[in-house]
């Protein structure tokens, strides 16, 4: 494969670094200036990061090694087309998010908005480092810049109930990434003689099966940030955030974080060979499923309408997971989609409940009699979030549930058919009764009659989400491509 | 005269002379004992490096005192462990001597001043003279200047410092004598105190009792001195209650020193097959050390005032470093002389803090650091800098000394411990952010009481600076391995 040097991966990681120190001292007296820091370095980010687009499609493979801090532990970057991939998601969410923030935090009046927009840019920064790494000790230096970048924005609203969850999300993530995930690392380490990601995976055949089995299993419990069960629960807990923190870390950038390291682990530590000798796959593709339904399951007796979006993230997390847990191309394919498909839905859905708690103060699903007649737009962009969630054509969750089902015919493990089928119909069940009640019931308070949509910063980027989740159903060959190359990376064909 | 030729010599006799000296200034002009304190010790840090350059280009450094042959006369002996280990004491001697000038006004009375400038310079005197030395009995000498002046300098504190320095006068004593009964033992069998000339008499001797005798009072000896769970029990009053510029400097060097004598003793004074393979001293040494880390993590919890937390931290800081020499191989070594560095800045940087926060708002007690943010921005971002690096989170310095001690003990095979190192790290996680929680996100109930600024610039310089530290080290570690401690390895590792 042929590799370019180029600093761009550093200016992706910088530019949102900077802004950050740049909000930090405008502060909130200027906060018009303060909030075209954000969206610049938003775009400028995306910018940087499209343009390295042209090299990989190349089938390029982008390096960059930013410090040597001993032999063994370097801080290097190495972008392939599933780092990319992850990262213009990320990165063109931002932009999105950018402007909802505003509309978000200033129609609720929120406190300490500087700090808020700090660790949201140094977040987006961190994530850019996990996508671009080149080996497992560079994805944990920026993994746990995100755990500890992020507990500022959980613990936002500082009351006692924030404080406790940012508490048991900063317990979860930091306790499983320091136990688990640093152990493997060092397993790895002393197993392999290296970190680096490689192709067709880092460790060999020859070594003891007991520990590597003990370190795949250390990895997939470190790697919380993917919330397989039963180390789940730091998700619902973060929804104490405000909802743009939600939206685009909760339900993309942080979570994608997490399968997006177990989708490293999976195929370039292990390799796919190494994983199907040891029969791990099948432990992996077990516990995914059992997620998938269970936190469906959950997911259905939430009341809140955020909680019931986060126990949706987990299962939806655990598709790509189990995609990865196929091990076959098709399944891989349809698991790279749905870090895609889930970002522009899910968002979309967070959004919504953003903008209804904007406007109405409104949290509660029981609470949502009618509101579809109150604020069309934003419910019918809820519904198109919910389809797609659910995997109804003509939206971008359909193509990923395909590609799932089509890998999982492949890799001869029927009964995923049936998770698959058993999780469609529990999306449904959750979802289209908000979709039901908001449009079908009347409302009841009879003080509102007309139509009272949410400010427009948050409105546009809703309905654009929403769009767009519709935008890719319709013409995935760009996203195709560039997923087709990552299989053919991962897989050598 | 070539002063380079000299600066081993000249770094013990320049801070002796200077703390004499420094009495006599005082009765001249009061105002100046402070200036020339902080002189003497910037002198020290230059010769210190001078040393260390020194030994970088030309080798071992010896030097005659008074010219005579080294069997019979005193010599001093510089490799790069001792030139390592000089310029951090002499580093942290000045940066907390920086610090004193404010610190030390709010808690010992003016009349005391003078003493406790010359007290903290014979201090400083004996530590350089223990890490000079090539003499096993001219450490003892030095072990006792530097042990004196500790009792001393504790005893200055408030009301209840007597009586823990009362106590370490005890404990410290029984450590000596052990430490000159070895002495005593080598001397009968052997005839000579040159640690060189020991290196090649000893090794006829490992059958003989008398060597292990020795051996066994030098240990339980050293242990005492660097409080060496269970014969910790003096540590964690005498650092609470010594005036907090006391306990910044003690815990940052004196047991530093003492993992230095225990190391000289180990690897240099005997060989390390004597010790590893002949008897089982390391073997206990290491569950010795790992119980000490498993406690002293384990007690802190439990800890309302924060000196007294960090003591006990310093406890299983202690323990990491007794580990690491002991497990016999290279990652295991450079892990605990690399800790001695990292944790020097780290338990430095948070007992100045402690003395920072102590100096605004009177009070130790971790309950009443609610809401110090907003008035103490610069070092609470200090603050958090040396907690992560204690909890040991990437790129900070302190996850580097750990990632090698945590190698080390899975390569040995010591599975245990390396458990017990992880969860040192989690109690550490605990506890700081218990703290950082306080911190930022509590508000404060009683306002007025906590009316004032940011602490002043002498204070606030070298605690930014010891911060600054632990973040840019980090990232140097392989430089300090590949040029310092990678030439200091016993043989054989």
């Amino acid at each position: 494969m042929e590799t370019s040097i180029s600093i761009k991966p550093v200016l992706a990681i910088a530019v949102s670094a900077v802004s950050a120190f740049l909000i930090a001292i405008t502060g909130e007296k200027l906060r018009n200036l303060r909030e075209t820091w954000s969206i610049l370095a938003s775009i400028f980010k995306f910018l940087i990061v499209v343009s390295m687009l042209p090299d990989i499609l190349c089938g390029k493979v982008i390096e960059y090694c930013l410090f040597r801090i001993t032999s063994e532990l370097i801080l290097h970057f190495r972008i392939d087309a599933l780092g990319l991939f992850f990262a213009m998601t990320a990165s063109f969410l931002w932009i999105i998010t950018s402007f909802y923030s505003i509309g978000y935090m200033r129609g609720l009046n929120e406190h300490k908005q500087t700090r808020y927009f700090v660790y949201f840019a140094i977040t987006l920064s961190a994530t850019m480092g996990v996508a671009f790494s080149a080996n497992i000790f560079t994805a944990f230096v920026f993994y746990e810049i995100i755990t500890i970048a992020t507990y500022p924005l959980v613990a936002h609203k500082e009351t006692e109930e924030a404080k406790k969850n940012a508490r048991k999300y900063l317990a979860y993530l930091l306790s499983t990434s320091v136990a688990f995930q640093l152990t493997a690392i060092v397993l790895t380490y002393c197993l392999s003689g290296n970190l680096y990601f490689s192709k067709g995976g880092n460790l060999s055949n020859d070594i003891s099966s007991s520990l590597l089995t003990i370190t795949f299993l250390l990895y997939i419990a470190g790697i919380t940030k993917a919330a397989i069960m039963p180390l789940h629960s730091w998700l619902p807990a973060a929804m104490v955030a405000p909802t743009p923190v939600s939206a685009l870390l909760h339900a993309v950038a942080v979570v994608k974080t997490g399968v997006f390291m177990i989708l490293r682990v999976v195929f370039y530590i292990f390799g796919v060979d190494l994983l199907k000798s040891l029969n791990l796959e099948t432990v992996l593709a077990v516990v995914a499923s059992f997620t998938i339904v269970a936190a469906s399951v959950i997911a259905l007796r939430q009341d809140n309408l955020k909680l019931r979006l986060a126990y949706s993230t987990v299962s939806q997390l655990s598709y790509i997971v189990l995609g990865a847990a196929l091990l076959s191309p098709s399944a891989l394919k349809g698991s790279i989609f749905h870090i895609i498909a889930h970002a522009f839905g899910k968002i979309t859905l967070f959004f919504a409940a953003g903008a209804i708690y904007v406007t109405t103060y409104k949290t509660k699903i029981s609470e949502l009699d009618g509101i579809g007649k109150r604020m069309p737009l934003i419910m019918a962009s809820f519904t198109i979030g919910a389809l797609s969630m659910i995997g109804v054509p003509p939206f971008a969750g359909f193509i990923s549930k395909w590609y799932l089902s089509v890998g999982a015919i492949e890799s001869d493990k029927i009964f995923v058919l049936a998770i698959l089928a058993i999780s469609t119909i529990l999306n449904a069940c959750y979802f289209m009764p908000i979709v039901y009640v908001a449009f079908m019931k009347k409302s009841k308070d009879s003080k509102y009659n007309g139509i009272n949509e949410a400010p427009i910063f948050v409105l546009i980027p809703t309905v654009l989400t929403a769009v767009l989740t519709l935008v890719v159903f319709l013409c995935p060959h760009p996203f195709i491509k560039l997923i087709i190359l990552i299989v053919n990376q991962t897989f050598g064909g | 005269m070539n002063l380079s030729e000299h600066s081993s010599i000249l770094i013990v006799v320049i801070p002796l002379i200077a703390s004499f000296v420094n009495i006599f200034l005082n009765f001249l002009q009061r105002k100046l004992c402070y200036p020339f304190f902080v002189l003497v010790l910037g002198i020290c840090v230059a010769l210190s490096i001078d040393i260390l350059c020194q030994v970088i280009n030309f080798g071992v450094l010896r030097y005659r005192l008074g010219g005579w042959m080294a069997p019979w006369g005193i010599e001093y002996v510089i490799d790069h462990l001792n030139a390592y280990l000089i310029v951090i004491v002499s580093s942290m001697s000045f940066i907390v001597a920086i610090y004193s000038k404010d610190s030390v006004k709010k808690e010992i009375s003016k009349a005391k001043l003078p003493y406790f400038y010359s007290t903290y310079l014979l201090l400083a005197t004996g530590l350089f003279g223990i890490t000079v030395t090539g003499d096993i009995f001219n450490l003892y000498v030095f072990l006792e200047i530097a042990s004196l002046s500790a009792y001393a300098l504790v005893a200055i504190g408030e009301k209840r410092s007597v009586l823990a320095s009362f106590h370490y006068i005890i404990m410290g004593t029984i450590g000596a004598c052990f430490y000159l009964l070895g002495v005593g033992y080598i001397y009968i069998i052997t005839g000579s105190l040159n640690i060189s000339d020991l290196t090649r008499l000893l090794p006829s001797l490992y059958e003989s009792k008398v060597t292990l005798t020795a051996l066994a009072f030098f240990i339980v000896g050293i242990g005492i001195k660097i409080a060496l769970f269970p014969l910790h029990r003096w540590l964690p009053d005498s650092y609470t209650f010594a005036p907090s510029a006391v306990s910044a400097f003690a815990s940052a060097t004196v047991t530093k020193v003492g993992i230095y004598v225990l190391i000289r003793i180990s690897f240099t004074l005997f060989e390390p097959k004597f010790l590893i393979e002949m008897t089982p001293l390391s073997n206990i040494l290491i569950w010795w050390s790992t119980i000490a880390i498993f406690f002293g993590s384990l007690i802190a919890i439990g800890q309302k005032d924060f000196k007294r937390t960090l003591s006990y931290i310093l406890i299983a800081e202690i323990g990491y470093m007794v580990f690491g020499i002991n497990i016999g191989n290279k990652e295991g070594f450079i892990g605990a002389v690399l800790h001695i560095l990292n944790d020097s800045l780290m338990i430095g940087c948070l007992f100045m803090i402690a003395g920072g926060v102590f100096y605004r708002i009177g009070s130790r007690n971790i309950e009443d650091f609610n809401g110090l943010n907003r008035n103490m921005p610069i070092t609470m971002a200090a603050f958090t800098i040396a907690a992560l690096s204690m909890i040991g989170i990437p790129p900070t310095a302190g996850f580097f000394s750990k990632w090698y001690l945590i190698v080390g003990a899975v390569k040995a095979g010591y599975l245990v411990s390396a458990v017990i190192l992880i969860f040192s790290s989690l109690v550490n996680a605990l506890i700081f952010f218990r703290i950082l929680e306080k911190i930022y996100f509590t508000k404060n109930e009683n306002t007025p009481m906590y009316n004032f600024r940011e602490l002043p610039i002498s204070m606030m310089i070298p605690i930014v600076i010891t911060a600054l530290a632990i973040l840019i080290i980090g990232l140097y570690s392989g430089e300090i391995i590949s040029s310092v401690i990678k030439f200091s390895l016993p043989k054989g590792f």
